[in-house]
């Protein structure tokens, strides 16, 4: 009888502890999402009452503080500086795990550079950029140097992320492709980065995360300028939104604070649709992986 | 009458690093016969098996020396490995189709080797599906996923992919131990009603299915060839205590 009792009082003390641990798990949960809806909505409920036509897509002037020549900006921006560091990117991981010998020291090498280059602040680049692309390069402040100096910020997300998705392929399928007298060139390109495409994906818009937000590397090489009109003109200097939203709110001006929370709507807006995007694609391609 | 010889190995010593994994290995193989070899884990016999069409180049550390021949043609020295993999093919332990379409896993070997005319591609993936007597199976969901198939599905692809590149030797590394008994079985009889037309060697772990399948077998242990005969006499008066030992179940 004893006996039963002392495990009763055991089952008990574990029910108790599961029931903590469940509430503990819960609790993490909802606050995590919770603070997510908070700053959503937070932000969206001021902003998107003050988005209106002529902020979206009107001149910037003394009377307006239109963000469409920092939207067209954040676009170009996004667009270029993938183009540059994706391919560099994907490739540096290529060599990384499906060339490079076991133990290689470029590999090291290469591996250390990553992780310090992922590790340096963003001011860092943005001082880095400064005194290399515009003074000693000449570009001036322009679009360009901003775009060249956010390329090398978002390299390591986009080689970590596709080498861990280079990785996750496995061995057999790389066999397989051998077997059948394909060469390794043919092998990648066919087998190993479709493969790897959604987790090569999943970099790609981690990246695109740190290129809309940042400021610090932007407001030293492309600048704080913003032009009445939008330009695609690479040797402009012009403002992003991120930026645009930083001078709004530290402008002062009345109802400029509004428009900071406009353009933060809008950069939330932009960062959804840009997800929402990569995650379809990411699920296109790989749809016939999951044995769809 | 002896069929004519179609691969020769001669003196084949391998090392992984310091380890030597094949000892002096000396064997013919026959064409248009099944060949098995048997052995217990880590006797050697996938690694002979990866030698005749040069996988083990992808292992860091091989060292090979001896020879392997190919119609007599030194498959180390004077043939591209590519070039070689597409005349010996070969069919992995685990099914590995590629994560892409049953249409597309069979045509990327094809494909590979140039092939691009439409017409002429829906016409080897039907024939090699053909061959693998899966055709009638999958001949309405071609474009679906291949990983949506059952494990014995995706290994008479595999080998149906195999016959793509219309190799003339397919090396098969127990293609059925990861296979219930029914797949087994089909893949056997599969073997069977091909070797007309292919130079077959097959690595098992069962001895049965050696018996079942194969004109001759190898027994390996430590890195080398203990016997190698016609699978009936190997089988039935075994010439080596090992080999009696082994194939009666006393060890291994």
């Amino acid at each position: 009888m004893e006996n039963t009792a002392l495990e009763k009082s055991v089952l008990n003390k574990r029910k108790t502890k599961s029931l903590i641990l469940r509430f503990m798990v819960w609790l993490c949960g909802i606050l995590t999402v919770g603070i997510l809806a908070y700053i959503l909505l937070f932000i969206l409920v001021r902003g998107i009452p003050n988005i209106n036509m002529e902020f979206l897509f009107g001149e910037y002037n003394s009377d307006s503080l239109s963000a469409f020549s920092s939207i067209v900006t954040t676009v170009e921006m996004i667009v270029i500086s993938l183009i540059i560091a994706v391919p560099v990117g994907v490739f540096c991981a290529i060599y990384l795990h499906e060339y490079a010998k076991r133990g290689n020291k470029a590999v090291k090498v290469i591996r250390l550079a990553v992780d310090t280059l992922a590790g340096i602040p963003s001011i860092v680049y943005g001082l880095f950029g400064m005194i290399f692309f515009v003074n000693i390069l000449g570009l001036r402040a322009s679009v360009l140097s901003g775009v060249l100096t956010i390329s090398i910020m978002i390299l390591p997300v986009i080689i970590s992320s596709s080498e861990e998705a280079i990785k996750s392929v496995p061995d057999m399928y790389r066999e397989g492709s051998l077997g059948l007298g394909a060469t390794r060139l043919r092998t990648v390109f066919s087998i190993v980065l479709p493969t790897a495409m959604p987790g090569i994906l999943s970099g790609v818009i981690l990246a695109i995360g740190r290129i809309v937000g940042e400021t610090a590397a932007l407001i030293f090489t492309s600048g704080t300028n913003v032009l009445e009109n939008p330009t695609l003109d690479l040797m402009a200097s012009q403002r992003t939104l991120a930026i645009h939203m930083y001078m709004l709110a530290s402008e002062g001006l009345p109802y400029s604070k509004d428009m900071a929370f406009a353009t933060g709507a809008i950069l939330i807006i932009i960062v959804f649709i840009v997800n929402f995007a990569a995650t379809k694609l990411a699920g296109r391609i790989g749809g016939l992986s999951n044995g769809k | 009458m002896e069929n004519k010889e179609k691969m020769k190995i001669e003196n084949i010593n391998l090392y992984y690093g310091e380890f030597q994994a094949l000892k002096n290995i000396n064997m013919n193989i026959n064409e248009n016969e099944i060949t098995a070899f048997i052995g217990p884990s880590g006797c050697g016999k996938s690694t002979l098996l990866k030698s005749l069409n040069r996988m083990n180049d992808l292992v860091e550390g091989v060292k090979i020396d001896g020879k392997i021949l190919l119609d007599d043609v030194d498959i180390y020295k004077d043939m591209d490995a590519t070039v070689l993999r597409k005349r010996v093919g070969m069919v992995f332990q685990k099914p590995n189709p590629f994560p892409m379409s049953i249409y597309d896993n069979v045509a990327y070997g094809p494909r590979t080797h140039g092939i691009k005319q439409k017409s002429r591609l829906d016409e080897i993936v039907e024939q090699s599906l053909r061959s693998a007597a899966m055709w009638d199976e999958v001949k309405d969901r071609l474009k679906k996923s291949a990983l949506g198939m059952s494990g014995g599905q995706q290994q008479r692809l595999c080998i149906a992919r195999a016959f793509s590149v219309n190799p003339e030797v397919i090396l098969l590394d127990e293609p059925t131990s990861a296979l219930d008994p029914i797949s087994t079985m089909k893949i056997e009889d599969l073997l069977v009603e091909i070797k007309d037309n292919y130079t077959i060697i097959i690595v098992t772990h069962n001895m049965q299915q050696a018996t079942r399948v194969s004109d001759k077998t190898a027994f390996f242990l430590h890195g080398e060839v203990v016997e190698f005969n016609e699978t009936e006499k190997l089988f039935s008066l075994p010439k080596n205590k090992k080999t009696e030992d082994y194939i009666t179940g006393r060890f291994g």
